[in-house]
């Protein structure tokens, strides 16, 4: 088998419109802390800065992370199930759906024909392109979920009895998760946005969408961050030189990710209307139980990148830490993950216990919770798959490790100066999605600097998207190299066999779809039988 | 390594990770007792209780209607807020509320969705429109503060902003001595 994935095109046109799609965005964000900021005049038309919310929020939600996890799941397709990929057709159908749903989106947003936020909040209601470019992202990304299926079905029957590759089940949990969290958004656009849209009904149920909303919100955050933990697990051990610590704790990881990150979305409920405060509490019991996972894999990974530094030859209860490779640039990467991720961590309990997301709720806290873990913990790793992949897909040689250093560095750097002041700002009671500020306002004036450092942050932060996309485009048209073989992380203890259920998905999906419904199911009956729905509003320039 | 010496070591790495796992339980169910028993001892509860309300006849009859809203006083001492929102202000947009006194606020919306904070306290809600938000707050400290909404509700979200004025007890009880509704002004 050649060291060159075979697949390389699909994969690289994944990769490519991924990282161009998120540059872009990252441009829109930037451009939004200037123009809110005290360093510059109020903004001519607000109307401008929400569509470039709509258009940031729109790419880096639902195009950049999807597109990571497709590419990145085919990848793993071939190189840990050692397999062509089947249904290479289908996948390249799946990426025209989605950028041809993608650009029709965006366009939309940018005439400003959909100004209402990636989160759609009905009765606001946009143009129906918006809505239908969203869907046909939805869809596309729903083909991939099937091929990872297909692919996993055929390598069994090729290797009865055999364990599942690590790399290959979590990339599955990953997209079985997906495919049931965006149903919850997808019931909300077809049943209730997109018939008003299009001019059949002029009503809508506004508390309905927000729970059926609710639903995907906040596991649609976990889909994202399954590259990132997929990484940790099956990239960092080897890229320092070390062992995985535990492949089935690994594997329960995974596993309790997918049952626990859908019947917790009413979290993003705490201060509605529409939810009872009994199942407030349901819900944030289970946001509680959806942190152990987090909390397992906290523990593998540090236990792995221990081993790395005992092979070193490091010693002592904490000594060992100085044998680390600290040169290499996935050791930077993944200690930068875990301290943002730590740091976001922290907050997301904070906002789960509604007695103290009562303060925060819907402040610029929040916006600073998010990014730290979206932007710092899950996209840093992001870069890694990149770089990681990017020899076995291009030939080329990535060569220039200080600079990678510095992207990694300025992106870490960049993220804690955006984020950490936001959290302030949060405190002090500045609302979310404001497009200028009274900074005369002595109320306000003492939040201001935070705007200011979210700007200065944020520039960091496309410098170093600039250096990534260099370094990628470098080394593709660079020095062709000598590959061997692609390597995933060794478990210290050869996988020989694995417990049925974690070799396989039924019982936890079972307990993914049966908690949904257990949770979701009352909340959403309840405002069916109640008829609340109200005139829609449109949103159009 | 001997093979003795390699089962204590495996063994020890089991026991470390079960001792985590259950550390990291532990934790999650501590933080949920907190909760459970802040919400049932101190009564901070979440915004509860589903009413619907229909927006359209809002400002004509019921509850919402003009001279309702603002602060008023019960017959039997309780100050209840009652106010809507709409694209793009706040009816009333300034709000009296006495110090060191439960205040029931109660609120909706007329067009979309709305939300809205009293800085540096934790009075924050949702007005979502259709359904009617209530829930309980004190201000220990008199001062000003401002509302903001604080949830996406078109192009002019930026402008929607109120006050909230926090007062003594007696200046609030001079206020409502004219009649049954305090407003700024």
């Amino acid at each position: 088998m050649s060291a060159v994935i075979k697949a390389r095109h699909l994969i690289l046109a994944h990769f490519w419109s991924a990282f161009v799609v998120f540059f872009a965005a990252i441009l829109l964000g930037e451009w939004q802390m200037v123009v809110r900021s005290p360093m510059h005049a109020w903004v001519d038309l607000p109307e401008h800065y929400y569509r470039a919310v709509t258009g940031h929020g729109t790419a880096m939600a639902y195009v950049f992370p999807t597109l990571v996890a497709m590419g990145f799941g085919y990848s793993i397709v071939e190189l840990a199930l050692k397999q062509a990929l089947i249904g290479l057709r289908w996948a390249w159908f799946a990426f025209g759906l989605l950028a041809v749903g993608a650009l029709m989106a965006v366009a939309t947003v940018a005439a400003g024909g959909a100004s209402v936020l990636y989160t759609f909040y009905p009765p606001l209601v946009g143009s129906p392109f918006y809505y239908i470019g969203v869907v046909m992202v939805v869809v596309g990304s729903w083909i991939w979920v099937g091929l990872m299926a297909v692919n996993l079905h055929a390598w069994r029957k090729a290797n009865p009895g055999l364990p599942v590759p690590l790399a290959m089940y979590a990339a599955t949990a990953g997209a079985l998760l997906w495919a049931w969290t965006a149903v919850g958004a997808a019931l909300e656009i077809l049943l209730q946005i997109l018939p008003v849209a299009l001019g059949f009904k002029d009503r809508i149920d506004a508390g309905l969408a927000r729970v059926l909303f609710s639903w995907t919100l906040h596991a649609i955050v976990y889909f994202w961050l399954f590259p990132t933990y997929i990484a940790y697990y099956v990239i960092v051990p080897r890229a320092i030189g070390g062992r995985l610590y535990s492949d089935v704790m690994a594997r329960l990881a995974f596993v309790l990710f997918l049952v626990f990150s859908m019947p917790i979305g009413v979290h993003h409920l705490f201060m509605d209307p529409e939810v009872g405060a009994g199942f407030k509490y349901v819900h944030s019991v289970f946001t509680g139980m959806v942190a152990i996972p987090t909390l397992l894999t906290v523990f593998t990974i540090c236990a792995s990148v221990e081993i790395a530094a005992r092979l070193r030859g490091g010693h002592g209860l904490v000594g060992w830490l100085r044998a680390l490779p600290w040169n290499n640039p996935v050791m930077l990467a993944v200690t930068f993950s875990f301290v943002m991720l730590g740091l976001g961590g922290a907050g997301g309990l904070i906002n789960m216990s509604y007695p103290l997301d009562s303060t925060i709720h819907n402040t610029q806290w929040v916006t600073g919770h998010f990014h730290l873990i979206f932007a710092g913990a899950i996209v840093i790793m992001y870069f890694i798959i990149a770089y990681d992949l990017w020899p076995h897909l291009t030939g080329g040689a990535l060569r220039n490790f200080t600079m990678i250093r510095l992207q990694l560095w300025l992106w870490f750097i960049g993220t804690l100066v955006m984020t950490l002041p936001w959290h302030v700002a949060g405190l002090l009671g500045m609302p979310r999605r404001m497009a200028y500020f009274d900074y005369s306002n002595p109320t306000i004036a003492p939040e201001a600097w935070t705007v200011t450092a979210a700007a200065l942050g944020g520039a960091m932060m496309v410098a170093s998207v600039v250096l990534f996309l260099w370094v990628l485009y470098r080394a593709q048209r660079g020095r062709r190299m000598v590959l061997t073989a692609y390597r995933f992380s060794v478990p210290v203890h050869p996988v020989l066999v694995v417990p049925a259920p974690l070799n396989g998905f039924a019982v936890w999906v079972a307990l993914m779809v049966g908690l949904t419904i257990a949770n979701y199911g009352v909340p959403i009956f309840h405002l069916l039988s109640l008829k609340t729905s109200v005139p829609a509003v449109f949103s159009r320039e | 390594m001997s093979p003795s010496r390699s089962i204590s070591n495996d063994s020890a790495a089991a026991l470390a990770e079960r001792r985590w796992a259950m550390v990291s339980v532990g934790v999650i169910v501590f933080i949920l007792a907190i909760i459970a028993f802040t919400s049932i001892h101190w009564a901070t509860m979440p915004v509860s209780g589903i009413e619907p309300i229909d927006p359209v006849t809002l400002h004509v009859s019921g509850e919402f209607i003009e001279q309702n809203l603002g602060t008023q006083i019960g017959r039997d001492g309780s100050v209840t807020v009652r106010m809507i929102a709409q694209q793009y202000a706040f009816n009333p947009q300034c709000i009296v509320v006495p110090a060191g006194t439960k205040v029931r606020f109660r609120g909706t919306s007329v067009d979309v969705v709305h939300g809205f904070l009293v800085t540096g306290t934790n009075a924050n809600a949702m007005l979502v429109p259709g359904y009617i938000t209530t829930f309980t707050a004190q201000f220990s400290q008199v001062g000003e503060h401002l509302m903001p909404c604080h949830e996406f509700c078109g192009t002019g979200h930026a402008a929607m902003w109120a006050h909230v004025k926090v007062v003594a007890p007696e200046q609030f009880s001079r206020l409502a001595a004219a009649g049954l509704g305090v407003r700024c002004d």
